[in-house]
């Protein structure tokens, strides 16, 4: 392993002689490619926002065996999304080699340059476009060397599954790895990458079944929990009874006395560990520990949202454009509306599993993680070693969806391997997975807009509490609008009871719900069709078109709402990507049952890299967003979280299932995100629904049959 | 209380001397070395952990090792015959009918146990005999097509 902390050196170094004998030093044979994200990012055309989060070092390697294969190295993880798929695509193209011959190495720290973490749909996105550069780039230095061997110029040449031949006389030819073999050669990517053109490419835009799915299906595929070695424990850790309880003391007397049990206790840390995970389950519930709950937070299921508006911090107003006063004078109808949305889990169907081991002074931590980089340095830092003492190799992840990002079970698996010198496996069971999981925020939206008497939207006033802005944009076109933002981000520290974080798509599914039922409210005042309401009011064309695709597919007949039908409508941004959806619904009046029976949704995500992989993140997103609309509301009082297994926790099942119809608009712009936007309408589009379907309006998520009930009573 | 017992996994017969009170499914996936099949839940909600017992899908998790005495379990690494992965994984890999693949084993060796009892199974069927099995990322919908599938693979070549 010393020959990665020369490769470290090297990457922090940047004059080009000095890095090439580093790295010549460590390295075997082959082509190498090192590029640097933020350069390629900026290059083909990414956001601004999002530029920040891209590192400006040479942070990704691709390697041309002497072989022929490919492996590329990018610090990403693979949950499922599918990147273990599309980064092979596009190298393939980029480089002209066989979509087979490209892998890839995902998120292990010590082979991998750094990444921030696997989340916001970047991937593709972000890192997409370097991974194609230094593919490009490749090819040309393969290019020229071909060249130099033929003695014919690289204009002259042309390549096909890795063999370099002369346009004029295909006999003339060499193959990459008899170009690679013996060599070691390095190239650092830092201009402007000629990539293909869309219209070039033969692999990406191709549909690709998930690459590891033989190994999924045969049980071959290793997640954290899976791992195994000689001598290792698993350990059960004491937990408090809410987030507001400080252990005091334990008393592991009798846990003690079973054989084979070890104890440590570290500070906070109390763990009984046993090769036995049943047996260390026992030892557990031997334990007598003694907690002391310091103030309980006044907040509970029944009073969250005033608890929570009484404890807003202040608002920062980032959009504010026009005079609202003067829209409200142009209007002839004023809507006032708050809309709710409870706490949600992200309950991933792997718990949080790490299992940590020392190799020499080293540790090793093969943690199911969407942040292994950020795992390493706090690992690290807990235990007070260099970072260059740890590792972390992510197996197989059984799920994210941002829940993943925290990391707090691979600290805990590597201080007790550090303890106790053994393999540790800590592996939450479901219980410990819901106290600890960093909730969806519970929030509130505020609309006040207005109508005029053409149904165009005079005035915009829209306040967000706890979701943070990520969906927040009035998508429509408004003369007069402000946004005003309580709390940053999804995060509010010290208000909820216990830690809040990203739920796929952060942020989005709550200003969808609340942007697109308010737009619906006012589409029924004017008694305009609510497709039509949103098409007389949108000027984006990329909204515009993914709306217009959608009503097709539905074949929407347009009508005022509520027509008993059951047909609702919303569109999203996210991402990147725009989105629509409609649905139709049936509600069950006796009950409050919504059944939601068919979901259309049009996607616009620039130039799709893997329309099987992004259609299945697509019916993935439709199918989970169910859950959040529909069922799921987390129970808690004060810091005790009260939901703590699937039978208070209803996630969707297979009687929910709609049938599903999507369709990827083709386009060739530079590739947006796909594993988040299908999910962010799915609250609005079913309320919209239900609306059409009986009249009543639903204001809160997640709509339950009692709330349905409720809200069916006003009509 | 420890105790000897004896039954079949995966074709081959196995022998142990352990507390009986023990699960099935940490039983094997420590003691027998085999980790395909997943603790999800611990409580028998969720399936991951689901085996066949003489045919039949069960919740590893809440069976206890001493139930199955003399019995014949089945994992997922016992469907495949050699490198011919059974129809219900074939058509699983076909139709991608998975994503993190963490509820993968259980949804298969569910979906046998259903094709086991009813190899003519309606949609209905299929959904009903699925419901109590989750899976959070999504793609219920091609795990339906994918058990139909293997349904009529089946029917063909039996």
């Amino acid at each position: 392993m010393d020959e990665l902390k020369d490769f470290k050196e090297y990457l922090k170094t940047h004059v080009p002689d000095v890095k090439r004998r580093a790295f010549l030093k460590w390295m075997g044979g082959g082509l190498y490619v090192f590029f640097n994200p933020g350069v390629a990012f900026n290059a083909l055309g990414g956001e601004g926002e999002q530029r920040q989060s891209v590192p400006d070092d040479f942070n990704a390697f691709l390697r041309i065996h002497e072989d022929g294969t490919v492996t590329c190295f990018v610090g990403k993880i693979d949950m499922g999304q599918g990147a273990i798929t599309s980064f092979p695509q596009m190298v393939a193209d980029e480089l002209d080699v066989e979509y087979d011959k490209v892998k890839m190495v995902l998120g292990d720290t010590d082979l991998c340059p750094w990444d921030m973490g696997t989340f916001g749909s970047m991937s593709v996105r972000i890192l997409g476009p370097s991974v194609r550069a230094a593919a490009a780039e490749a090819r040309g230095v393969l290019l020229q060397m071909a060249a130099e061997k033929l003695g014919v110029e690289p204009e002259e040449l042309s390549v096909e599954s890795g063999v370099i031949f002369n346009k004029n006389n295909k006999k003339q030819k060499v193959t990459y790895p008899e170009l690679t073999k013996g060599q070691k050669i390095a190239r650092y990517m830092d201009k402007k990458p000629e990539v293909k053109e869309y219209s070039e490419l033969r692999v990406m835009g191709t549909p690709k079944l998930h690459q590891d799915a033989v190994d999924k299906v045969t049980g071959k595929a290793l997640y954290s929990g899976d791992i195994r070695k000689p001598e290792m424990v698993y350990a059960r850790i004491v937990r408090p009874p809410s987030h507001a309880a400080k252990l005091v003391s334990a008393d592991t007397s009798d846990a003690e006395k079973i054989e084979g049990v070890e104890i440590v206790k570290d500070g906070d840390l109390v763990a009984v560990l046993h090769k036995n995970p049943e047996i260390a389950d026992k030892a557990r519930k031997l334990i007598k520990a003694e907690f002391e709950i310091e103030k309980e937070k006044d907040i509970n299921n029944a009073n969250v949202f005033e608890y929570l508006l009484a404890n807003a911090p202040e608002g920062n107003s980032n959009i504010d454009k026009g005079d609202l006063q003067e829209g409200r004078k142009q209007s002839t109808s004023v809507f006032e509306n708050e809309y709710h949305d409870g706490y949600v889990a992200h309950s991933p169907m792997e718990a949080h599993t790490a299992m940590a081991y020392m190799e020499g002074d080293k540790m090793i931590v093969r943690a199911g993680t969407q942040t292994p980089f950020p795992a390493k340095s706090n690992i690290a830092r807990v235990l007070g070693v260099e970072e260059e003492k740890v590792r972390v190799q992510p197996p197989f992840l059984g799920g994210g969806f941002g829940g993943k990002s925290s990391h707090q079970q691979a600290i805990e698996a590597a201080r007790l391997a550090k303890i106790t010198k053994k393999p540790v496996m800590v592996d939450w069971n479901r219980k410990e997975e819901f106290f600890y999981d960093e909730f969806r925020p519970a929030a509130i939206i505020k609309v006040n807009s207005g109508i005029d008497g053409n149904g165009k939207i005079t005035f915009w006033d829209y306040h967000v509490y706890y979701a943070g802005d990520r969906g927040a944009e009035t998508m429509y076109n408004v003369p007069h609008q402000k946004r005003t933002v309580y709390g940053r981000g999804w995060r509010a520290p010290g208000i909820h009871p216990f830690p809040t974080g990203a739920w796929r798509g952060p942020g989005n599914s709550t200003n969808t719900f609340g942007r697109e039922v308010q737009v619906d409210i006012m589409a029924a005042k004017a008694s305009i069709d609510p497709v039509e309401f949103r098409l007389k009011n949108l000027t984006d064309k990329r909204a515009i078109d993914v709306l217009e695709e959608v009503a097709k597919m539905a074949d929407w007949k347009p009508t005022k709402s509520p027509s008993g039908r059951g047909f609702g409508v919303s569109i999203g941004f996210d991402a990147g990507t725009y989105v629509a959806h409609i649905v139709q619904i049936d509600v069950n009046k006796e009950t409050g049952e919504i059944k939601v029976n068919k979901v259309w949704c049009a996607q616009e995500m620039g130039f799709c890299v893997n329309p099987q992989g992004a259609t299945i993140q697509m019916e993935g997103c439709i199918n989970m967003g169910l859950g959040y609309a529909l069922k799921e509301t987390v129970e808690f009082e004060g810091g005790k979280v009260k939901t703590n297994n699937f039978d208070s926790y209803e996630i969707p099942r297979f009687s929910w299932i709609p049938e599903i119809q999507t369709k990827i608009l083709d386009r060739h712009e530079p590739p947006q995100g796909g594993g988040e936007p299908a999910i962010v309408c799915m609250g609005a589009v079913i309320a919209n629904a239900v609306y059409d379907a009986t009249g009543a309006r639903l204001y809160e998520m997640a709509m339950t049959p009692e709330r349905v009930l409720e809200a069916l009573k006003k009509v | 209380m420890t105790e000897k017992i004896q039954f079949e996994l995966n074709g081959k017969k196995v022998a142990l001397e352990l507390d009986t009170d023990q699960t099935l499914l940490w039983v094997i996936r420590t003691e027998l070395g085999l980790t395909g099949t997943k603790y999800g839940c611990g409580e028998g909600y969720c399936g991951a952990c689901t085996v066949l017992i003489d045919n039949e899908a069960v919740r590893s998790c809440a069976t206890k090792i001493g139930e199955v005495s003399g019995k014949k379990v089945v994992t997922i690494e016992g469907l495949a015959k050699g490198k011919e992965l059974h129809p219900v994984q074939k058509a699983f890999v076909e139709h991608d009918a998975l994503q993190c693949g963490y509820c993968t084993p259980g949804m298969i060796m569910n979906a046998v146990g259903l094709l086991n009892q009813n190899s003519n199974p309606s949609k209905e069927d299929i959904i009903w005999g699925m419901e109590d099995n989750l899976c959070r990322c999504g793609a219920h919908n091609r795990i339906v097509e994918a058990i139909q599938t293997a349904a009529d693979k089946m029917k063909g070549s039996s």
